[in-house]
């Protein structure tokens, strides 16, 4: 296996990554847009295509970059630093990663069109106010050759603008999933009203129509698409949280640097230190989850579940912290909506919950282990 | 075996190699601190496979298994180095020997040592024939350990050093200890200070144990008194040795971290151990904080991992390694406050169904002390990693 050290070409990876957000995708751009009542930037979403990061897990013969999961837990880990709002996890991660498990002619123009930016998607799984898959309710009664699709999933992120949807339903012997576009007749998107200004939606599915060519994979068998689907999400969404983590810890290490208290920078109190400190040390050690995952689902997929749920209860429990961190040691001001910070702790409170809070994440990692 | 072989073989050959030669009673993953052999002049195994499992290694290096051949290793690589963790783990195997020459002054020598010490102290070492100690602390030198008192006079061909030293562990089992003595009183505090190697059998030394509230592996006080050290045992350059002790310190944390990641002792996960107790862990609250501390354990673990291969790939942790020392303590403690509640009343025996766990619980508590206090660490942290005013 790869080395638990980034790569050159990783590195160089992540430093671009890093100025190219930083001048087009910073904070102020995500206020900017909250405020615009915004979601959702298609020319932000074509640039990011542009440069290979739709394509991120998607085959070059598919026009994509093909870089790997490590790569797309970098440039997720860069999105988390700015809170860039983009399809990226949904699409270009989880979205691609079912497609890719599925080796017929229409996933392959599916995968062609992520990587050209001209289709987003969404995953649509939770149906309750907790992530749990198999537990979906939603009906997939047969009907001909096909299917009619009801029920209900909420908190379906990036489901309110993307043009397609991979929606998870009970059918006759199991679960199915499917990938229909998101205006097909029957289907209702209401947009959630996120408290960290993200595009999600609760959407009712009412005697929606599906074609056997609309299942993803085989009917009654979700899973084997789903699951590997659903790490690789898990895994960049534990990137992006643990970026978001060392942008707030940044953005507070810069300010207790400057603010003056008592005639002093408050940088000089050692109880402040000292839980700056603690703060780091927690991110570098939730680093390195993170950078395994990413190797794990790159060489040993199969084998990279207790991977990526370590990296996922890590991630939010140190995202946790140092937003909470983040606030107490800015004081008044970090309590303000005019000061950024808050927009870090909105953003870890909603990726602490999708995709398997740490509850959820912590079982797995049980089970592994033999508890 | 050569460091050319590709890792299949490698692994392959060690495997075999494990499997001829690793005696039964050594691969015991429930280990306690009585079982660890230390090796040293006077040691007495506690058992044959003991003795032959430690001349087994020493023959092939693997006391040392990076460590050049020349000096006793076995010159292995870091993806070796890894399959060799990974190899005694999977059968449980005991490191044949464990010391502070191994951790602590090894790492030293072989970076600061001239050629004819490295050749004259890392062999026995490697061997596990010589036992070593550290004299740094003093009653007025802990946390501020730059502030050592024990001094050394130039006596042309030898210093003449007197003092004491506290907390130094097993110092009345040691051959040899490697101390911080003040050989320039005028120079600023960091700047006056020798690192010497003395044997312990020299007149003028002196140890007196103390007891711990672990009931276990005492430490003691060491005192110096017109003890003679000839010149050639300087590590170093005279007046520089907070350099080397400070290196020294580097290699002690990571040591200690380990420990914390639960990496030692067998590897044991840490539901395995609590299940030596109870039947399942239906208890909630228990369970919750097993997993949490498992979830840490193996993240700081990982990070381990990666900070040796940063240090392979040249990118040393440097001051780094007060965030491992920090977080592998903490957990440490935390690990054995559970196994304490989760063996219940039969944890609370000194000779109790359980063995020490008792021990044990007691011993963890001086992991955040030892080798710099946790607050020190942080401290490290927050003015040299994130470089906040001091
Ligand atoms: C089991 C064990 C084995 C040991 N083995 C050895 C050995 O083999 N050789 C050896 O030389 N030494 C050894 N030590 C000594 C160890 O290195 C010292 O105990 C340690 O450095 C702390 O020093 P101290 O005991 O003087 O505590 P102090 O420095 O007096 O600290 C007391 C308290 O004050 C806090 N404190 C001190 N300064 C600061 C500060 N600037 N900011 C915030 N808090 C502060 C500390 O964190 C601690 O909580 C051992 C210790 C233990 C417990």
């Amino acid at each position: 296996m790869e080395k638990l050290v980034l790569t050159e070409e990783e590195t160089m990876l992540a430093d671009m990554a890093r100025g190219y957000l930083d001048g087009a995708a910073p904070v102020a751009k995500l206020r900017k847009m909250r405020d615009a009542g915004e979601t959702h930037d298609a020319a932000l979403w074509k640039e990011m295509a542009d440069m290979g990061w739709a394509g991120v897990l998607v085959p070059e013969a598919q026009g994509g970059s093909d870089m790997g999961h490590a790569a797309a837990n970098l440039l997720a880990g860069e999105m988390g630093k700015t809170l860039t709002v983009s399809p990226f996890i949904s699409t270009a991660v989880i979205a691609a990663t079912a497609l890719r498990q599925v080796a017929d002619t229409r996933a392959e123009a599916a995968l062609a069109r992520i990587a050209a930016g001209e289709a987003t998607y969404a995953l649509a799984v939770d149906e309750g106010i907790k992530f749990d898959p198999e537990a979906a309710q939603m009906t997939a009664r047969a009907d001909g050759n096909g299917f009619r699709l009801d029920g209900k999933k909420q908190f379906v992120v990036d489901g309110a603008m993307a043009d397609r949807l991979l929606v998870l339903a009970r059918s006759d012997n199991g679960l199915t999933l499917f990938d229909i576009p998101a205006d097909r007749a029957g289907v209702t998107r209401d947009r959630s009203n996120m408290i960290d200004a993200r595009d999600a939606a609760r959407i009712t599915f009412d005697n929606v129509e599906a074609t056997g060519e609309d299942v993803l994979g085989q009917v009654d068998q979700a899973m084997t698409v789903l699951k590997p689907a659903l790490m690789a999400g898990q895994g960049a969404l534990a990137a992006e949280m643990t970026g978001l983590a060392a942008g707030a810890f940044d953005m507070t290490v810069g300010y207790i640097k400057e603010r003056k208290q008592f005639g002093i920078e408050i940088a000089r109190f050692q109880a402040l230190q000292h839980r700056a400190a603690h703060l780091w040390c927690e991110i570098e050690v939730t680093a390195s989850a993170i950078l395994n995952a990413g190797r794990m689902l790159d060489a040993d997929p199969e084998n990279a579940a207790l991977a990526v749920s370590l990296a996922k209860a890590r991630a939010t429990q140190t995202a946790t912290l140092a937003v909470q961190e983040g606030v107490q040691m800015h004081g008044g001001i970090g309590m303000t909506d005019a000061y950024d910070m808050g927009f870090y702790m909105k953003r870890a409170r909603v990726g602490a919950e999708w995709l398997g809070d740490y509850s959820y994440h912590a079982e797995q990692v049980a089970a592994a282990r033999g508890f | 075996m050569s460091a050319e072989s590709t890792p299949e073989a490698f692994r392959a050959e060690l495997r075999a190699w494990l499997e001829e030669n690793c005696p039964q009673e050594m691969r015991d993953g429930k280990m306690t601190e009585e079982g660890i052999c230390w090796g040293g002049k006077n040691w007495t195994f506690t058992s044959d496979a003991q003795k032959v499992w430690l001349e087994r290694c020493a023959a092939k290096g693997y006391t040392v298994p990076t460590w050049p051949t020349e000096y006793g290793g076995a010159g292995l690589n870091r993806a070796q180095e890894k399959i060799f963790y990974q190899e005694m783990s999977r059968i449980n195997a005991r490191r044949p020997v464990q010391s502070f020459g191994i951790w602590m002054l090894g790492p030293a020598l072989l970076h600061f040592g001239s050629y004819e010490q490295k050749l004259h102290y890392l062999p026995p070492i490697a061997r596990g024939e010589v036992r070593w100690c550290q004299g740094y602390s003093e009653p007025g030198a802990g946390s501020d350990l730059a502030s050592v008192q024990t001094r050394g006079e130039d006596k042309g061909d030898h210093w003449l050093v007197n003092g004491q030293k506290i907390w130094t562990s097993y110092a009345d089992k040691a051959d040899w200890i490697f101390a911080l003595v003040r050989t320039d009183r005028e120079a600023p505090k960091h700047k006056g200070i020798s690192f010497l190697l003395i044997d312990m059998e020299d007149p003028g030394v002196e140890t007196r144990p103390i007891k711990m509230i672990s009931g276990i592996s005492p430490f003691c006080e060491t005192f110096f008194t017109d003890v003679k050290v000839p010149k050639d045992q300087i590590v170093g350059e005279e007046n520089r040795g907070w350099d080397v002790a400070k290196y020294l310190l580097t290699h002690e944390r990571e040591m200690i971290s380990a420990g914390g990641a639960g990496l030692s002792g067998g590897g044991r996960a840490l539901g395995a151990v609590i299940k030596d107790t109870m039947e399942d862990l239906t208890d909630a609250t228990l369970r919750a904080d097993a997993m949490r501390c498992e979830i840490d354990s193996l993240a700081i673990g990982l990070t381990l991992e990666r900070y040796k291969d940063q240090a392979e790939a040249g990118q040393g942790a440097g001051d780094a390694s007060a965030m491992l020392k920090y977080m592998g303590t903490e957990l440490n403690k935390r690990r054995h406050e559970l196994m304490m509640t989760a063996g219940g009343s039969d944890a609370l025996e000194w000779d109790g169904p359980l063995g020490n766990r008792a021990g044990d619980w007691l011993r963890t508590k001086a992991n955040s002390i030892e080798g710099g206090t946790s607050e020190v660490m942080l401290s490290i942290v927050s003015r040299r990693v994130l470089g906040l005013p001091g």
